[in-house]
């Protein structure tokens, strides 16, 4: 994969083309359930991708993240169902979802900028729970978003007569609907990738990982660590307010139980697992822990039964197990991710000196 | 009135038990800068833990005078060696690695404890039994009953003593060395693993008697009990100001009263526009409200310098 | 230490492949004499509410070994019945991935969700692929008001709970002023707003309305404002996890107001862990008690023995959701869904919680519900109301 990137025009094509495929593939060989899931392991690729931008870029610890997205969903379904009774196009209503979205990062930004490390964690995990207490009561004493109960019937994602929720013929082959959902995601996906790599080679993002490193130095090279921060926050959130509009349109049901804190916690093992910083990274960790418990679901009953003769665990509470076993695994063996960044690794890498200062004179400062 | 006292009561001792929860969160954050995000599975392996030797024991001749005490012991012992396994397994290989990593085998723990619990304890609730008859008492029209006092009298009992031991014991000056700069208590001769074990188990050793007082109070215990109150906790230990302890046990308190409060006189302040479903937003919107102005909670000194 | 991750992690991947050949092969007995039917079924086995989901695959699991070991007959076949149950966690998004995976393996039916958040989301996913779907217990009116013709519940929805709960509250128990705590959750506000239209309509003032969430365990502060809007009965919209610490703290705050609930305070755990406090609350079931029902007993002695345990709540709407199914397949001699979809929706089934057929949109017809009362630490039934019609 690595050297993938570097010769682009080799690989691009191959690349490409697996990625058309997939879909069909999967479908051929573990059945239609797993295009459901790399339709949802896309949309968690570009929500790790927005929260990247936010802890991995700008290192601001971010637990509610999960906020953006039901903004985004929210905004999809209001627009799209007989909820209210509007039934806007989903290219109007997606760019209205990122917007708002993104106004509500800046929401949060604003009176946050000055909180450093921890206490900002747990005012975005606060934000986050705010958002979901709202939505979820928000039934009285107007009824706007129907309380728990959810909204549900919202709309397809179509243009003109071509609706994704339905199966499409094209050139005389059918298309399932996940399949396309897929194709739609991908799209977005590839686009959220290549906004966020651009920003990471601009002057964006230079100053994102300057503000990360040492935010008193940044604000010393002239840097205005204010708007920067806040960028980055509006930036992460459109991201997510994109995402959730996709999930919205796609699962025709939201309700506020999808956008729990548990979510938000995920995302961040998503970056943080994949390795933070680094795209690729972040997209790995992405489709691993979409991908993973759902291994552990279908093989977790007959992998005991392999190794020990029988089932001990129920299948369901081993694939709990395994999951949580996996995440301590995974960063007791690589603390710093699966891919981490190359400044990351060279960092960690530079003797375990340099990170040791950290601990120890970070805390007398 | 008796309205308004009878919700401070509520506030105390739900605020508590949030201070006990609390302290385990901010004696690890001081001294390893580390969010231990699985304090609250402590809490709920302790009250599992109790509630299985009660269970044994309540068959037998042994009067509860007797039973609470050992049961006690026994939620104390196990969650101790829980502590200090966590510790040992999940954070020290990762002290010098990029500070989320720990954050995410704390989630690792977390679930993996939680997900046991439910394979050794089933996933049905359990009912915690009533060992003494709890009489209610009544103070000006508000009414609180034993196990309630209990409660707040041992919390504040429990919290002198880690004060006393932190302040005044040869172990709290190497606990707050550590805490002040780990290189130099290792200069000075300080054992630093150890006093990070000790910390842990002590932190493991609160959680497991606010897992007591949870299960006594409520009358049930639940695998998944312990994530929403560790979750307040943390919350709590954040509007003290994470790392002092002091700052844990008033920010428990306060949070416990704010719920309360909050969740009693919405209504009245918002005209029956919002009501005590927004007693959670209310109490979030307190914190940071609080935080806006002491970036570093009530009583918190340090900036925490990291991200 | 990562060796051992991985070889587990390719471990359990080959096993997966190895599972979705067995489901594709086990497809080819078809072809043989034996007709192999696969009943899905759909709950949270895991978090929060893992025992009541685990007690709806018991039920399901019961009705299946019932039909294989009676050795039913479609179209002139022996048929073996197979159980798929997947765990939805209680998250919507996890629920069309499972719904996905039943259609996938060629499921002849689907008995689930538990939850209302669950089952609408699932429900377009079984409607696209025209699999029947038998919820036992979802209960939000919006589930079958989606216009699927694959969706049916066997359980009351909201309306028609609430509906009787309301009347049962003034009329019954005389209740003037009520007050209402929900739980927030899709289930306990729909409930609550029903039951809130109901005692309304029958001449009752609601005097506070309350609310708490599914995760907590404190209700003092919302009691104590409760304690002084003096009210004679509190409904709770909500489920036994939270009903045993509320009627716990009614009693120690001195809260003296008769204490009710729906369907999910209708749980063995209620009087067990309340104790005393539970005594003389209400809460109501949809159906008839199994008592009363010709086969309830016998259903009830056999669910204890097989799994060592009491019935928690929705097994014996699970047990009759796939008896009806396969009560359908029966009368239209194929476990085509197309084949038998028409004859569930005009079906006429006698199950052990009441006699089960389904409207026009799919609910439960007639949706007669009971109220039971603790007595001295037992549920025991008082009346049956709502038998005749909406």
């Amino acid at each position: 994969m690595h050297k993938l990137l570097r010769n682009r025009k080799l690989h691009l094509g191959g690349t490409t083309l697996a990625l058309l495929v997939l879909p069909f593939v999967t479908d051929l060989l573990f059945g239609r359930g797993w295009v459901r899931i790399e339709d949802f392991a896309l949309l968690y690729i570009m929500l790790a991708l927005g929260l990247n931008i936010v802890v991995g870029f700008a290192g601001l610890l971010d637990l509610g993240y999960v906020a953006f997205f039901a903004v985004g969903a929210y905004t999809y379904a209001l627009l799209a169902s007989p909820q209210l009774g509007l039934h806007l196009p989903f290219w109007i209503i997606l760019p209205a979802g990122a917007l708002l979205a993104g106004f509500f990062g800046a929401l949060l930004g604003a009176p946050t900028l000055k909180l450093r490390g921890d206490y900002l964690a747990i005012v975005t995990l606060g934000f986050g729970e705010i958002i979901r207490i709202f939505l979820n009561n928000l039934n009285a004493p107007v009824n706007i978003t129907n309380g728990a109960q959810g909204i549900s019937q919202v709309d397809a994602m179509r243009i003109g007569d071509f609706s994704l929720g339905r199966n499409q013929e094209l050139f005389g082959f059918a298309i399932p609907s996940v399949h396309l959902h897929y194709y739609l995601f991908l799209l977005f996906t590839l686009l959220v990738i290549f906004v966020t790599a651009r920003l990471q080679d601009s002057r964006i993002g230079r100053a994102w990982v300057a503000i990360r490193e040492d935010e008193v130095a940044a604000e010393a090279m002239g840097i205005n660590t204010r708007n920067i921060k806040l960028l980055a926050f509006v930036m992460g959130a459109s991201f997510g307010g994109i995402s959730g509009g996709l999930f919205a349109g796609f699962q025709g049901f939201v309700s506020p139980e999808s956008f729990s804190l548990m979510e938000s916690i995920m995302i961040l093992c998503m970056v943080v697992l994949g390795g933070m910083g680094n795209i690729a990274g972040v997209v790995l960790g992405g489709i691993i822990l979409v991908v993973l418990p759902e291994v552990f679901r279908n093989g977790a009953g007959p992998l005991q039964q392999w190794l020990f003769g029988k089932v001990f665990i129920d299948p369901e509470s081993m694939r709990m197990l395994m999951f949580g076993v996996a995440l301590i695994v995974v960063m007791l063996w690589r603390p710093a991710g699966l891919w981490p960044s190359t400044r990351r690794q060279r960092e960690l890498e530079a003797t375990g000196d340099a990170a040791e200062q950290d601990t120890v004179y970070d805390s007398g400062r | 009135m008796e309205i308004f006292l009878q919700q401070l009561i509520n506030g105390l001792v739900q605020g508590s038990v949030y201070a006990l929860v609390a302290l385990g969160y901010t004696m690890v954050y001081g001294i390893l800068g580390l969010i231990n995000f699985a304090h609250g599975e402590v809490v709920m392996v302790g009250a599992m833990v109790a509630l299985m030797s009660i269970n044994a024991m309540l068959g037998s001749a042994f009067p509860p005078a007797i039973i609470l005490p050992v049961a006690l012991f026994a939620a104390i012992f196990a969650c101790m060696l829980l502590g200090y396994s966590i510790e040992r397994i999940a954070y020290r290989p990762l002290r010098h690695a990029p500070r989320l990593a720990p954050l995410i085998t704390a989630i690792g723990v977390s679930i993996v404890l939680q997900t046991l619990a439910m394979i050794i304890w089933g996933r049905e609730y359990h009912a915690f039994p009533q060992l003494f008859p709890n009489q209610s008492h009544n103070f000006g029209g508000a009414v609180i009953n034993d196990v309630q006092l209990a409660i707040i009298i041992i919390a504040l009992l429990v919290m002198s003593m880690l004060m006393l031991l932190v302040h005044r014991t040869r172990l709290g000056r190497a606990m707050r060395a550590v805490a002040e700069n780990q290189s130099a208590a290792i200069l000075m001769g300080i054992n630093i693993n150890q006093v990070i074990s000790i910390t842990f188990m002590l932190g493991s050793a609160l959680a497991a008697i606010a897992g007591i007082m949870v299960s006594a109070n409520y009358g049930v215990v639940h695998y998944y009990m312990g994530f929403m109150l560790g979750l307040k906790a943390f919350t709590a230990a954040v509007l003290g100001g994470i790392g002092n302890l002091r700052g844990a046990m008033l920010g428990g308190v306060l949070l416990g009263l704010i719920e309360s409060l909050g969740a009693g006189y919405i209504g009245t302040l918002t005209g029956g526009f919002m009501g005590s479903n927004y007693q959670d937003a209310f109490a979030f919107l307190v914190l940071i409200g609080v935080l806006i102005f002491r970036p570093s909670g009530l009583l918190g000194e340090r900036v925490a310098d990291r991200a | 230490m990562s060796r051992l991750l991985f070889t587990l992690v390719s471990a359990a991947f080959v096993f997966n492949l190895a599972a979705c050949n067995k489901a594709d092969r086990a497809s080819s007995a078809e072809n043989g004499n034996d007709l192999l039917v696969r009943i899905g079924a759909a709950a949270p086995l895991t978090g929060p509410q893992a025992h009541i989901g685990k007690d709806n695959e018991n039920g399901t699991r019961m009705a299946i070994d019932d039909a294989n070991t009676k050795g039913i007959m479609i179209g002139g076949k022996k048929v073996h019945f197979e159980l798929l149950s997947e765990d939805d966690q209680t998250d919507p998004k996890i629920a069309t991935i499972v719904a996905q995976k039943l259609v996938d393996a060629k499921v002849n039916g689907v008995i689930g969700h538990l939850n209302s958040g669950t089952s609408i989301p699932a429900s377009r996913i079984y409607s696209d692929n025209g699999i029947p779907q038998i919820s036992p217990s979802a209960t939000a009116v919006n589930y079958t008001a989606q216009g699927f013709k694959t969706a049916f519940r066997v359980m009351a929805n909201d309306s028609q709970q609430g509906k009787v709960l309301g009347e049962f509250a003034v009329k019954n128990l005389g209740a003037k002023n009520i007050a209402v705590i929900d739980d927030r959750t899709a289930y306990g506000q729909g409930l609550a707003e029903e039951f809130i239209k109901s005692a309304k309509a029958n001449g009752a003032q609601i005097v506070a309305h309350e609310y708490t969430t599914d995760k907590a365990v404190d209700f003092s502060a919302v009691l104590t404002s409760i304690k002084s809007k003096k009210p004679d009965l509190l409904f709770f919209g909500g489920m036994d996890p939270q009903g045993v610490p509320m009627v716990k703290q009614m009693k120690s705050l001195g809260l003296a107001a008769k204490f009710m609930m729906g369907d999910g305070g209708y749980t063995p755990k209620m009087p067990e862990l309340a104790g005393d406090a539970a005594n003389d609350m209400y809460a109501s079931l949809p159906g008839v008690p199994l008592e009363k029902m010709p086969n309830g007993p016998d259903f009830k002695k056999r669910y204890e023995e097989k799994f060592k345990q009491e019935i928690q709540l929705y097994a014996p709407y699970c047990y009759d959701a796939t008896n009806v199914m396969i009560a359908a397949m029966q009368k239209a001699g194929s476990a085509d869904p197309a084949k038998y979809l028409p004859e569930l929706a005009k079906l006429t089934f006698d199950g052990v919680t009441s006699k089960i057929t389904f409207d026009e949109k799919g609910d439960l017809k007639g949706g007669a519900v009971t109220l039971y009362q603790v007595q001295n630490g037992k549920w025991v039934p008082i009346e049956t109301l709502g038998m005749s019609g909406k």
